[in-house]
């Protein structure tokens, strides 16, 4: 345990090595403030029966965010290492496969989780201002925070996968963002699919980002939601443990 | 200490490690020798539980590192080639962060920190950025990394290389207050190195092992090669140098009437008193008398060729 909060520790401190962590707080503050404009325009206008969250959501300025983000997190925390040599290090220690894995992964998500509280900043002011509780309740904050986790740590564990394939950032940031991709608009094919029962469809409604995520914005604790995000995150933390192990193999 | 046998390492097609078997004793301090490409960072990489061998075993203090490589790992304190460290950390930070890694309680990193920093002669520059220090400093942190948890075995891969020669030579005192404490083994592509560190050394050479033993034996059965300078006549020097038949001498005339001779070839017994004494003898005058240790190259020459000549 005492390694694994060192291990974490290091992982964060390296977020603010250099501008890079800086300037991926700048990005996701001015998206998020550009995606809070479009909502507060909304509200303006008359009363409206959806949560706030659930409007932010439905800009495009979420996915965007989610999109990129997560590689520009995830893209240095095995490339970097790799490239630099201090991986040798840091493996040859006493400290197993699974705790260098799992701690890059938490760290990844700890500070993508950093980067999303200017949304609940913001919405906050928008609830104190509205002072309607229908527009903002603490259970549907609650519930979108918890989607955020979950969607974030199914992207992070894609963005830790790719990164653990190679030493090369660039490769690794492109490899999270195709794989992050081809998982939303897969899933989005599923607005276009309607009611069809072929399989296609059925598998694009079932894995459908936003179908899932919707419901967290709506205020819903959707279990289901839950355990898909949570599988999927697991299979590629184990698939990510595979690449570390890999070099061990014969 | 360790026990490799048979140890064979593939890359693809390319076979970098073919069948290296040797041991090392507790308490020695052996040197692993051989040119760039020989195999000496793969094998330790091996050692280190980092990559894992195509085939043979590896013990470390009795346990294979394929099977229990946490054990291993926490035998050994390793300084991977070229050193990489973290450049975004101060030195202190690292190696509390590194003692951590290493199982050390909080106040035991505290501690041992303080000593390694003593021991690595780090004290003045213990709070600056790792990326601010020298060659010779990150050197020295990385030592200190390798000795934190007073580890039995203690792995050095080039640890002098890329300094200038006086950091090489605090490095290599340090590498020798570390004999008797713990075992150590340290590779270069440098002879004199090894020999000035070292008890033992092992001769890698393309993947194999070429030779393995007390490196002033190996050095007596490769040629030395013996210089003198000699004030006399050349032609007596010729007619003595026929006398006593030395093998492959050279004879060039110098100014002031010097002539240089280098003997080779004397593989057995060193020539230099033999020569002194006939200098004595006829009052010939003398102005160096010395014996040149064989580059890495002449020892190469000479245990290849012997193997060559075999089949
Ligand atoms: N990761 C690798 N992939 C492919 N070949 C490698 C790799 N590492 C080393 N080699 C090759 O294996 C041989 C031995 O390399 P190495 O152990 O680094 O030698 P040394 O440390 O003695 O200079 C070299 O020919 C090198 O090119
Ligand atoms: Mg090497």
């Amino acid at each position: 345990m005492n390694i694994f909060r060192a291990l974490i520790r290091r992982e964060l401190s390296m977020f603010f090595q250099g501008p890079t962590g800086f300037i991926i707080i700048s990005a996701v503050l001015f998206l998020i403030s550009l995606g809070f404009l479009v909502v507060l325009y909304g509200l303006n206008g008359e009363a409206t029966p959806m949560p706030v969250t659930q409007i932010f959501y439905e800009t495009y300025f979420f996915w965007l965010i989610l999109l990129l983000i997560a590689p520009a997190i995830t893209m240095r925390s095995f490339a970097m290492e790799r490239a630099s040599g201090t991986y040798e290090s840091l493996m040859t220690a006493p400290v197993g496969d699974w705790q260098v894995v799992l701690s890059k992964f938490t760290g990844a998500l700890i500070f993508y989780m950093i980067l999303w509280t200017p949304l609940l900043v913001c919405s906050i002011v928008v609830r104190f201002y509205v002072g309607e509780s229908a527009v903002l309740g603490f259970g549907t904050m609650f519930t979108t925070s918890m989607g955020i986790l979950m969607i974030g740590s199914l992207y992070v564990s894609i963005g830790c996968f790719a990164s653990a394939l190679t030493q090369n950032q660039a490769v690794a940031a492109v490899g999270s963002f195709a794989i992050g991709a081809a998982l939303f608009f897969t899933g989005f094919f599923s607005y276009f699919s309607g009611d069809r029962t072929d399989f296609f469809s059925l598998l694009a409604r079932h894995i459908s980002l936003a179908n899932h995520m919707e419901s967290f914005t709506r205020g819903i604790l959707d279990l289901g939601a839950i355990i898909f995000f949570l599988s999927l995150t697991s299979l590629f933390l184990y698939l990510t443990h595979k690449v570390v192990e890999s070099r061990r193999w014969k | 200490m360790i026990e490799v046998e048979n140890l064979t390492k593939h890359y693809g097609q390319h076979v970098a490690l073919d069948g290296i078997t040797f041991a090392v004793g507790h308490g020695e301090v052996v040197g692993f020798l051989g040119p760039n490409g020989a195999g000496k960072s793969t094998t330790m990489r091996i050692l280190t539980t980092f990559l894992a061998a195509t085939s043979g075993s590896v013990h470390i203090g009795g346990d294979c590192v394929f099977e229990r490589p946490n054990q291993v790992r926490s035998r050994i304190g390793y300084m991977p080639e070229n050193n990489p460290l973290p450049i975004d950390l101060r030195a202190r930070d690292y190696l509390v962060f590194r003692a951590q890694l290493k199982h050390l309680s909080k106040d035991m990193a505290t501690k041992r920190v303080d000593e390694v920093v003593e021991q690595c002669g780090i004290s003045n520059e213990e709070n600056r950025y790792i990326g601010q220090l020298s060659r010779g400093y990150r050197q020295r942190v990385g030592m200190a990394d390798a000795l934190l948890a007073n580890p039995e075995l203690i792995i050095l891969d080039e640890p002098t290389s890329g300094l200038d020669p006086n950091q090489v030579r605090s490095v290599r005192s340090l590498i020798r207050k570390l004999a008797g404490k713990h075992t150590v083994l340290i590779s270069s592509h440098i002879l004199s190195e090894i020999e000035m560190t070292c008890d033992r050394v092992i001769i890698l050479h393309e993947g194999k092992l070429l030779a393995s033993g007390e490196m002033n034996k190996l050095i007596s059965k490769s040629n030395s090669k013996v210089v003198a300078e000699i004030r006399a006549p050349l032609i007596d020097i010729k007619n003595w140098v026929n006398e006593i038949a030395l093998e492959d001498s050279e004879l060039i005339e110098q100014k002031n009437g010097y002539v240089r001779c280098q003997f080779s070839g004397t593989k057995n017994n060193d020539a230099r008193e033999q020569i002194f004494a006939t200098v004595n003898e006829r009052g010939w005058e003398l102005r160096e008398l010395s014996r040149h240790t064989p580059s890495l190259e002449d020892l190469f020459v000479s245990l290849t060729n012997g193997k060559e000549g075999n089949r």
